[in-house]
């Protein structure tokens, strides 16, 4: 029985080593947070709850709003 | 390691903004105009609605404006998956990455398009009234809040009840558990009714259909585009194979 017996291997997967919890946290807090403001542009900016001055970016992506499913008018 | 798969799923994002832009404006954007033309229609304009200054010109909302909604929504989409994904990729049983990516965008999909849309469903322009808004747009993101943290509640509980009862019954029972409670949430939250008597049902029909087609076109483009992407960059740090059959060979 030679060593090369025990080198026999199943193929390897493209199954991934999970990435420690610890990693993701830092960057899943601030990058959701930047991620849902861009989805709040899009979705929801308006006169009432408006970030930024007037009804121009409301405006600038309305179509895509209705489009995507947000409530707009 | 995180950031760049956060920036690979921003760019599949992209991409298939681009996509579901194409989508839109072919079979989409016939059905806001129609929606538009019934709008300004003397006859259906709602009493006392004065004419709204045009800020954004109708050319540049149905092209450039709605381009950049559907490119941010896309890039912010894939984003999240990818955040998603980097939590779930190794710890879905023995799914490989790319089988990972395509579940997380189908859960995402049902959580984030498929359940609110069937309680509030999209529409165009001149469905629905101005005073309203505000109880509308409140009702929409409850209920989308809600289903999705609902659905990640429902996926780490199958995954629980799956490393004791095998996957498909962990996957069914959790996926009974998100049904039933979400019946329930439908059954709580007021319809709201809101269509003109006149508004052609077959257009808003199709317009919902072209609505639904566009988030489809979206989720299905990031979910498998960012597969291969992050099935390609899995592989150098993929698991070795197992030793098997040390007594194979003589
Ligand atoms: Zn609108």
């Amino acid at each position: 029985m030679s060593n090369a017996a025990f080198a026999t291997t199943a193929p390897a997967t493209s199954r991934a080593e999970p990435i420690p919890v610890g990693t993701i946290l830092p960057w899943a807090v601030f990058a959701s947070l930047m991620l849902l403001l861009a989805v709040y542009f899009v979705g929801a900016e308006e006169g009432a709850t408006s970030l930024i001055g007037g009804s121009y970016v409301h405006e600038f992506v309305h179509d895509g709003r209705h489009l995507l499913g947000f409530p707009c008018h | 390691m995180v950031g760049n798969l956060l920036l690979r799923g921003m760019m599949i994002g992209v991409l298939a903004g681009l996509l579901a832009f194409c989508f839109a404006k072919t079979f989409g954007e016939p059905w806001v105009d129609y929606a538009i033309a019934f709008e300004e229609h003397p006859s259906h304009a709602a009493a006392g609605a004065a004419e709204e200054p045009e800020i954004v010109s109708r050319q540049t909302q149905a092209g450039f404006g709605l381009l950049t909604g559907l490119l941010v929504y896309g890039a912010a989409i894939g984003g999240l998956l990818a955040l998603a994904f980097a939590f779930a990729d190794g710890r879905l049983g023995r799914l490989s990455s790319r089988s990972v990516a395509a579940v997380i965008a189908a859960l995402g999909y049902v959580a984030i398009v498929l359940v609110p849309q069937l309680k509030y469903p999209a529409n165009p322009p001149a469905v629905g009234s101005a005073d309203t808004i505000v109880a509308r747009t409140e009702l929409f993101f409850v209920m989308l809040a809600f289903s999705v943290a609902l659905m990640i509640a429902a996926a780490m509980f199958g995954r629980r009840l799956s490393e004791r009862f095998g996957g498909w019954n962990g996957a069914t029972v959790a996926a009974g558990v998100y049904l039933a409670i979400m019946t329930v949430m439908f059954a709580a939250l007021p319809n709201i009714e809101e269509i003109p008597a006149s508004f052609s049902p077959g257009a808003l029909w199709n317009f919902r259909v072209a609505s639904i087609g566009v988030q489809t076109v979206l989720w299905a483009s990031i979910g498998l585009g960012f597969g291969a992407v992050a099935e390609f960059s899995a592989r150098h740090r993929s698991v070795p194979g197992k030793v098997v059959g040390a007594a194979a060979s003589r």
